[in-house]
């Protein structure tokens, strides 16, 4: 069936996949992928970056010889430091981390890095990154997502007129932020300041493909409480299907071009600010285009069915209505 | 309605006229300062991570632990840049970041002085005035070596070094060879001060640092970058910590009358006032307008002020006037309060990104977005075929436009294209296909709900926009907040990702829309050609289709809805055997269409009038059912 043709008996109603009906089976889905996510967070200890735990780090790019032990060597001997990270950058650079250096060590391991990987001194990039870096970018972060929830929490009642879809929006968010954190935990990926941006960007586009599904959910719930043939859930799940090729379609678009700086930066780069930002946002990404069908929807109806108006709504329909109808309706009768 | 209204708008191009004025705008200003400057402005600046560099991100913290305000910040920014601006590191990048870091950025490779320059914190002192130095120099029969504005060579240097050697002794000595008897003691001009006085040149951008961090206990010699003139100064008497506070305001007289210019007052602390008044005690006993009776204020080796005293100033209030303008004297009041903050600069990182690793870097992201953006391309033909080509055009359109603006703001305000700003601009590739696609998903809707093509263009945009608007506007705040409180890369990235979302919106109103209104009235894309992504077959809409079960919501009265309902369950007698007739009706529809087609453009039984809106099916079922149960 080509996407036109399924696309037209989503929106017709011909084809409708049971997706609000089937409510409490996402949140149990999303709640245990979440308690998982929170597990993790709290259990495996997060790998920081160099810019979290401070030190000195040196990326010797275009060299031939991708020997780590000698890094070791030259650090070792500048310094006396030999908890040195070295790790292979891409297909020709190697990097170097070692605990803080003062500024004529880092000249001096700047230069024996050089002279033993055979570049130019110029081709060693050094960074000094302070203890309280990567705190301040951590608490940054935090502060960005408390104001940016208020203002968009703001922005959403404003234009939808209700809470219920707000919060919906935030929830749905917040599981996409505490998962996307929880994988980023569980394969062990070091969480840099790119990724805390990666994270931070996430936000935005959750709630663009979560705004887009409201904006159909309200648009077919305008009026309902007027006629008697369907409850709020019902329209509401129309809407989901409705605007699901748009979904699918806007999801491929925006997960082309990261998946394509993901697999440039982990081929050619390895570690750096290419993976790291587009690790968290393909993932990112990929969860918050699931849960804007899945969860945040649900989410708008659950607490939406729990309005005196809406809750009488239904009931006045689904009592008018005889048992074998429709599939979600005899579902719930079970439940 | 405004939906109708709208709907039936004239002609789409006076947007594109408009768009096409944008693009002539941007592209003639680059064209004029590429033609007008010395280089090209067709690209954009690039920011230290792509282009090499140093980059350093300062804290200020304070001594004391107090507040750092945001003028605390930009005064901060502005010594460093003056320094750095000395050191003659061209194009340097000096930003404040998140409200409290400064992000030094330093292309090529800086000399370590000059990383010590911007490592350090700004130094305020208040030393007394021992001499002009032309008149020391005149004195002693010594001439300046330097020619003004042109960098001192070695051997001046070493000519000068030889001159001030007054004892022969083949070294230049700082200790004074009598014992001074106050701060303002001629016994204070050594050997090291005559050599200094040899080679300052004040007229040299670099000489403003050059004395930056001479010992606060031994005398030096300073400029007034105002003037221009020099002068040796005695050791340091007291120290910014001294002052409590610095305000400019009206000159006032000792009745407090307003006569006419502009002061900046000072209030000292405790010891400081009691320093303060020792010290022009002293200076107060010289003759007014000689050069002993000075005092000078010393930020970071340049000299912000000179004054002259006529009285002893006891009880640690002062007030310096002079022929000031309100900026000016509000500008040194800043100086004295910033100097005053025993603030100093923790080094959170520094960075030393090497030219060939940007390059890589740069060279990688462009790949990943020609890739990203490629297979956008042939997801979007694969989609929406015909239309995919306005889909991309779009994106084009939107690319476009950012690289122009940015290499426009790279021009005029000194934006820099960084590695995250990059891949903001590639991610927003996604970001512009994204309102493609809710637009025409929303005209697909319609042609659904049984509209023409030429209608469901504009009822398709007036829902669209809506939905457009407000997810461009949700972006456009994740943006914002991103770019005002985060640190690192992540300002360039926001910056790009805020700019292209703006741009998208321009793009898909003023480009998008109106081109689809065109592209309508085409014979390919008008009568639904099989390829032009507007087909009414593909889409499954058809005249039989949307006359069958096809009521109308709001406003009609129940009977009416009934009877349409009743008209439909006589094609199915049961909800299964009306699906199975719905898979039918699709099959049948295929056939009719081309029928249709012969006649021209698909047109649907029944039009709409203004204002009613179709059932969806859903509300349909729903209604056959209701009938259906009613007879049953």
């Amino acid at each position: 069936m080509s996407m036109y043709s399924l696309g037209n008996d989503l929106y017709s109603g011909q084809r409708s996949f049971n997706i609000i009906g089937r409510r409490r089976l996402w949140y149990g889905i999303a709640l245990a992928f979440i308690l998982l996510s929170a597990v993790l967070l709290l259990v495996k200890p997060i790998n920081f970056g160099i810019d979290f735990r401070g030190g000195s780090q040196f990326t010797v790019s275009g060299t031939a010889n991708m020997g780590q032990q000698d890094a070791i060597d030259v650090v070792a001997a500048q310094t006396g430091d030999d908890s040195v990270r070295v790790s292979e950058v891409g297909a020709n650079s190697i990097r170097v981390q070692t605990s803080e250096l003062t500024n004529e060590q880092t000249q001096e391991v700047r230069a024996a890095l050089a002279d033993v990987y055979d570049v130019p001194v110029d081709d060693v990039a050094s960074t000094f990154i302070g203890p309280t870096w990567g705190a301040d970018v951590s608490s940054k972060a935090i502060q960005s997502l408390v104001i940016f929830i208020g203002l968009i929490s703001l922005i959403l009642w404003a234009y939808f007129r209700t809470w219920t879809i707000a919060v919906g929006a935030i929830g749905a968010l917040l599981h996409d932020l505490i998962i996307t954190a929880g994988v980023y935990v569980a394969s062990g990926f070091e969480v840099t300041p790119a990724t805390v941006i990666g994270l931070l960007t996430i936000l935005g586009y959750s709630l663009y493909d979560t705004v887009v599904v409201f904006d159909k959910v309200r648009e077919n719930t305008a009026g309902f409480l007027d006629q008697e043939e369907t409850t709020y859930a019902e329209q509401a799940n129309l809407a989901v299907n409705q605007t699901l090729i748009r979904s699918i379609n806007t999801s491929v678009t925006g997960l082309l071009p990261v998946g394509a700086i993901l697999v440039i930066g982990v081929l050619f780069q390895g570690a750096g600010t290419l993976r790291d930002l587009s690790l968290a946002l393909f993932v990112g990404m990929l969860i918050s285009a699931v849960s804007s069908i899945f969860l945040a929807a649900p989410l708008a109806v659950t607490l939406g069915e729990r309005q005196k108006d809406i809750k009488e709504h239904t009931e006045r329909v689904l009592s008018a209505r005889p048992a074998v109808q429709d599939t979600t309706i005899t579902r719930k009768k079970k439940a | 309605m405004t939906a109708t209204e709208e709907a039936t708008e004239g002609s789409p191009r006076p947007r594109l006229l408009v768009f096409a004025l944008i693009v002539i705008a941007l592209v003639a200003s680059l064209a004029a300062s590429t033609l007008t400057g010395s280089e090209s402005r067709w690209s954009p600046d690039l920011a230290l991570d792509l282009e090499g560099g140093t980059q350093i991100i300062l804290t200020p913290v304070t001594d004391d632990g107090s507040e750092i305000t945001p003028e605390d910040i930009s005064q901060a920014i502005e010594i460093i840049r003056q320094r750095v601006d000395a050191s003659g590191v061209a194009e340097a990048e000096i930003t404040s970041q998140g409200g409290s870091n400064i992000v030094v950025g330093l292309p090529g490779t800086p000399s370590e002085e000059t990383l010590d320059l911007v490592r350090t914190s700004a130094v305020l002192r208040l030393r007394a005035v021992i001499d002009y130095t032309g008149q020391v120099l005149a004195n002693t029969g010594l001439q300046p070596v330097y020619e003004p504005g042109v960098d001192v060579t070695e051997e001046q240097l070493a000519q000068a070094r030889e001159q001030a050697d007054l004892n022969g002794d083949g070294s230049i000595s700082a200790e004074p060879t009598e014992t001074p008897d106050s701060p303002s003691s001629d016994a204070w001009i050594t050997e090291e001060i005559l050599y200094q006085a040899l080679t300052l040149d004040c007229t040299s951008e670099s000489a403003r640092v050059q004395n930056a961090y001479s010992a606060a206990d031994s005398p030096v010699v300073a400029c007034d970058p105002t003037t221009g003139a020099s002068y040796i100064l005695g050791p340091a008497e007291l120290d910014g910590s001294h002052i409590d506070q610095a305000t400019s305001g009206p000159r006032v007289n000792e009745m407090g009358q307003t006569i006419g210019g502009w002061q900046v007052n000072m209030e000292f602390t405790g010891e400081g006032g009691d320093l303060f008044g020792q010290v022009t005690t002293r200076l107060a006993g010289y003759p007014y307008g000689t050069a002993k009776n000075l005092f000078a204020i010393v930020l970071d080796g340049s000299i912000i002020s000179v004054a002259s005293l006529q009285a002893p100033i006891l009880g640690g209030s002062a007030s310096i006037s002079g022929s000031f303008t309100a900026p000016e004297a509000a500008s040194l009041a800043n100086q004295l309060s910033f100097g005053s903050l025993p603030l100093t600069f923790e080094v959170q990182s520094e960075e030393q990104i090497s030219a060939t690793l940007g390059s890589e870097q740069l060279v990688n992201s462009l790949i990943a977005g020609a890739i990203g953006a490629g297979l956008i391309v042939l997801y979007l033909l694969w989609q929406y075929q015909g239309l995919g080509l306005l889909a991309v055009t779009s994106i084009t359109m939107v690319m476009g436009l950012s690289y122009l603006t940015i290499s426009l703001l790279s021009w005029t305000m000194g934006y820099r294209l960084s590695l995250a700003g990059v891949v903001g601009l590639i991610i927003s590739i996604g970001i512009s296909a994204d309102s493609f696609i809710v637009y025409f998903e929303r005209v697909r809707d319609e042609i659904r709900e049984g509209r023409t093509l030429r209608d469901a263009v504009d009822y398709g945009w007036n829902r669209a926009r809506q939905t457009i608007l407000v997810s461009d506007a949700v972006n456009l705040v994740a943006a914002i907040v991103l770019y005002f409180l985060a640190v690192g890369g992540v300002r360039g990235f926001a910056f790009t990702l805020g700019l292209t979302t703006v741009i998208d919106v321009v793009v898909v109103i003023l480009f998008t829309y109106p081109v689809m209104k065109l592209l309508v009235r085409t014979k390919f894309f008008g009568e639904g050609h099989r390829l032009s992504g507007m087909s009414a077959a593909s889409l499954g809409a058809d005249p039989v289709y949307a006359g069958r079960g096809r009521v109308r919501d709001r406003g009609v009265s129940k009977s009416e809805a009934k009877a349409n309902a009743k008209k439909a369950r006589r094609a199915a007698a049961s909800e299964d055997a009306a699906q199975a007739a719905a898979r039918a009706g699709t099959a049948v529809d295929t056939l009719d269409e081309k029928s249709q087609r012969k006649k021209g453009r698909a047109q649907t039984p029944e039009s709409h009038s203004p204002g009613e809106r179709p059932m969806t099916l859903a509300q349909r079922k729903a209604a056959e059912r209701r009938a259906g149960r009613d007879e049953n």
